[in-house]
């Protein structure tokens, strides 16, 4: 399942560092975090993405301390 | 400004103030350092915070944690001055980097400004505001004048102009009739519209294009991978070289202090900043820029390889023809025009071949239906009927000789019927598909730009030729099934030079394979086929062949500004380790360097949303 989540991420060093850090993550098959849109694009294996994203907001908050994924 | 951007500025100006009158009290000892650390503290609190808090995280080679690091080292040292220098120029470049990426984002959300805030759904009680997501298909929606179109459509009443510069980048209105179809996103100009819709928001020409800019961005190009990968080492190669240049050489000379101020220069330019963020700004301001003019980009993979571009491979139908069919040439053997054409619309009345109907449309009248009688087609020959009472045959060659009638040998490029009445032969009649009228400029313009052009046609040998002749094309290969054009490509694939990409423009009717096949696929046209928006990479938005040339040039231009940054930057780095190994650069140059890159990467890449 692939789709999209708006973040707020501060530098465009920290959003690539946020991508590599939620591509090592279990269950991730691909992710890009984009700067200038502001978006997370995340694809895995499972449909249900809410745990997934609940770590990625844990995991992008130690690199950003202004990180901050929204779900729609 | 934002508050956060004002604020900031405000501190940044304090702290300058403050770090200029410091330079004139001549205190010694601990109150010169309490002294130095009020405009330190003033402009970098934020900073030793988040350092801080990275420490505990576990994040060292956090940006804020180097700056900390060098300007504490700087304390250490006694390099007061120097320290507080350094926070608030780093400061100076953190807020500048947020308005221009600010700036630059709000001005590519304006360009896709086109998302339609509500509908004017036809109810039972009247007319009601509605989100265009619940407006079920089928149903009536009333556009006003200036109101955007919010989904797909028919006009079922009203006449009206519509502006389509936001989708297609073509300025001049498009008059609109009862009966036609309507494109979300445009803006209805002059009068009211009744319209019927004929998809849902979800699926309307208006919510893909946006889905479609929204996500472009997403396929980075292998520049900004590059810029990705070489930041992770080279904070921590940065980090390193400071440690050892600390460390190894005072063991020899003893000189601490002088070895450790270098090394603090080291962590001023340890972070890649202008790098990380000018190379996706480009690409950003590329897209955004592009769909500016109707060409609607989808990754910045696809805009970084556009500009490498050594063939273009067209389609012919649609393509660099218009299409459409008409008469190009009547030409009678013995009787006038008129009668030739006459008899030829006669016999054509009721065929809804395109043939047929150009014959019709050059005929320029309603045939009168109760001339005709006994109208047989004779499938791969043409048509025969009773016109007049007397036989009148309209077809191809081989039908004017199974009928035994001589006729004109015709070498013209295009399909020719010939007409008989009653065993006369009356002339012939030439149909072709017109070339667009900018066709030919396009493909001289690519060649300018040491661009093969290639025409692949399903269409007859001499037609190709005659069309590929006429625009002055490469190379030309005719009479393909689809899956030949598929090989085509994949021949053009496997003699292009390593690094040159090899394009496909066709118009996405039965081409989507080979869209798919080529290393770009450009759908021309694309307004209201899903299909080709699906299957291509690049889709123009009208059929414009000039649209081509200027997706190349953008890409050619941002792929520029991308390499100068990029080697503008690392040059400026590694300038400043240098003299700062040296003992020449200090920490005021380095902080100075490290941010005026930041600026001018960024200026330089926000030129890139700026196309003609």
């Amino acid at each position: 399942m692939k789709k999209s989540y708006k973040i707020e991420i501060d530098c465009a060093n920290c959003a690539a560092k946020v991508e590599n850090a939620v591509k090592k993550l279990d269950g991730v098959n691909a992710c890009t975090v984009n700067f200038m849109t502001q978006k997370l694009t995340l694809e895995t294996e499972a449909e249900d993405q809410t745990a997934i994203v609940r770590e990625i907001a844990r995991v992008g908050k130690k690199i950003d301390d202004d990180f901050e994924i929204s779900v729609k | 400004m934002k508050k956060s951007e004002k604020k900031s500025l405000i501190r940044i100006i304090a702290a300058a103030a403050l770090l200029i009158a410091c330079h004139f009290i001549p205190l010694e000892g601990i109150p010169r350092l309490l002294m130095y650390l009020v405009p330190y503290l003033i402009v970098g609190y934020d900073v030793i915070l988040k350092a801080v808090k990275g420490i505990l995280k576990g994040q060292v080679f956090d940006e804020s944690f180097l700056m900390a690091l060098a300007t504490v080292g700087a304390f250490v040292i006694g390099e007061y001055p120097e320290a507080v220098f350094v926070m608030l120029f780093f400061q100076v470049g953190e807020l500048f980097e947020h308005i221009a990426v600010g700036k630059s984002r709000k001005s590519i959300a304006a360009l896709m400004d086109i998302r339609p805030d509500s509908a004017n759904l036809e109810t039972e009680d009247g007319i009601v505001e509605t989100d265009p997501e619940e407006v079920p298909v089928g149903s009536v929606i009333v556009i006003k004048p200036g109101e955007r179109v919010p989904i797909d459509g028919e006009v079922i009443e009203g006449e009206s102009s519509l502006d389509t510069a936001a989708l297609t980048g073509e300025s001049l209105p498009r008059g609109v009739h009862p009966g036609e179809a309507i494109i979300s996103g445009s803006v209805n100009m002059t009068a009211t519209l009744r319209v019927r819709t004929t998809k849902e928001f979800g699926e309307s020409t208006v919510s893909k294009i946006l889905d479609l800019v929204e996500n472009s961005s997403a396929n980075k190009a292998r520049s900004e991978s590059f810029i990705t990968r070489f930041a992770r080492w080279y904070t921590p190669a940065v980090v390193a070289g400071a440690v050892l240049l600390a460390v190894i050489p005072p063991l020899f000379d003893g000189q601490w202090y002088k070895w450790i101020h270098q090394a603090l220069t080291f962590l001023v330019i340890s972070c890649p900043c202008a790098l990380v963020l000018s190379v996706p700004l480009s690409f950003f301001g590329g897209i955004g820029g592009a769909s500016r003019q109707g060409i609607l980009i989808k990754g910045s993979n696809y805009l970084e390889d556009l500009g490498k571009t050594e063939t273009v491979v067209f389609d012919k139908t649609g393509t660099l023809t218009k299409g459409s069919f008409t008469v190009t040439r009547i030409a009678p053997a013995a009787a006038d025009d008129g009668r030739l054409i006459d008899r030829a619309a006669h016999a054509e009345c009721d065929s809804t071949h395109p043939i047929a109907e150009s014959i019709r449309k050059a005929f320029g009248k309603a045939p009168d239906r109760a001339r005709v009688e006994k109208v047989e087609e004779h499938s791969g020959r043409g048509v025969s009927a009773v016109v007049d009472g007397s036989i009148v045959r309209a077809g191809n060659a081989l039908m004017m000789e199974e009928a035994g009638i001589e006729c004109a040998k015709a070498s013209a490029a295009g399909t020719v019927v010939h007409v008989s009445e009653n065993g006369n032969y009356l002339g012939h009649i030439v149909i072709s598909d017109e070339v667009k009228p900018e066709a030919a400029s396009v493909v001289s313009e690519l060649r300018k730009r040491s661009i093969r052009t290639v025409m692949l046609t399903g269409d007859r040998a001499e037609v190709g030729e005659s069309v590929a002749a006429e625009l002055g094309l490469d190379s030309v290969c005719t009479e393909l099934l689809p899956a030949d054009k598929v090989k085509h490509i994949e021949d053009e694939l496997r003699s292009k030079s390593q690094n040159g990409k090899v394009a496909f423009a066709g118009d996405g009717i039965n081409d989507a394979p080979v869209l798919a096949r080529a290393d770009l696929g450009i759908a021309m046209g694309a307004l209201g086929s899903d299909a080709a928006i699906e299957a291509a990479d690049v889709v123009l938005m009208d059929d414009d062949l000039n649209k081509l040339t200027k997706a190349i040039d953008i890409s050619r231009r941002t792929n520029r500004i991308v390499r100068e940054n990029i080697i503008f930057a690392l040059a400026v780095k590694a300038a400043v380790l240098v003299l700062g190994v040296l003992g020449v650069a200090t920490m005021w140059e380095a902080v100075f360097a490290d941010v005026g890159v930041l600026v001018l990467c960024v200026l330089n890449a926000m030129r890139a949303l700026k196309t003609k």
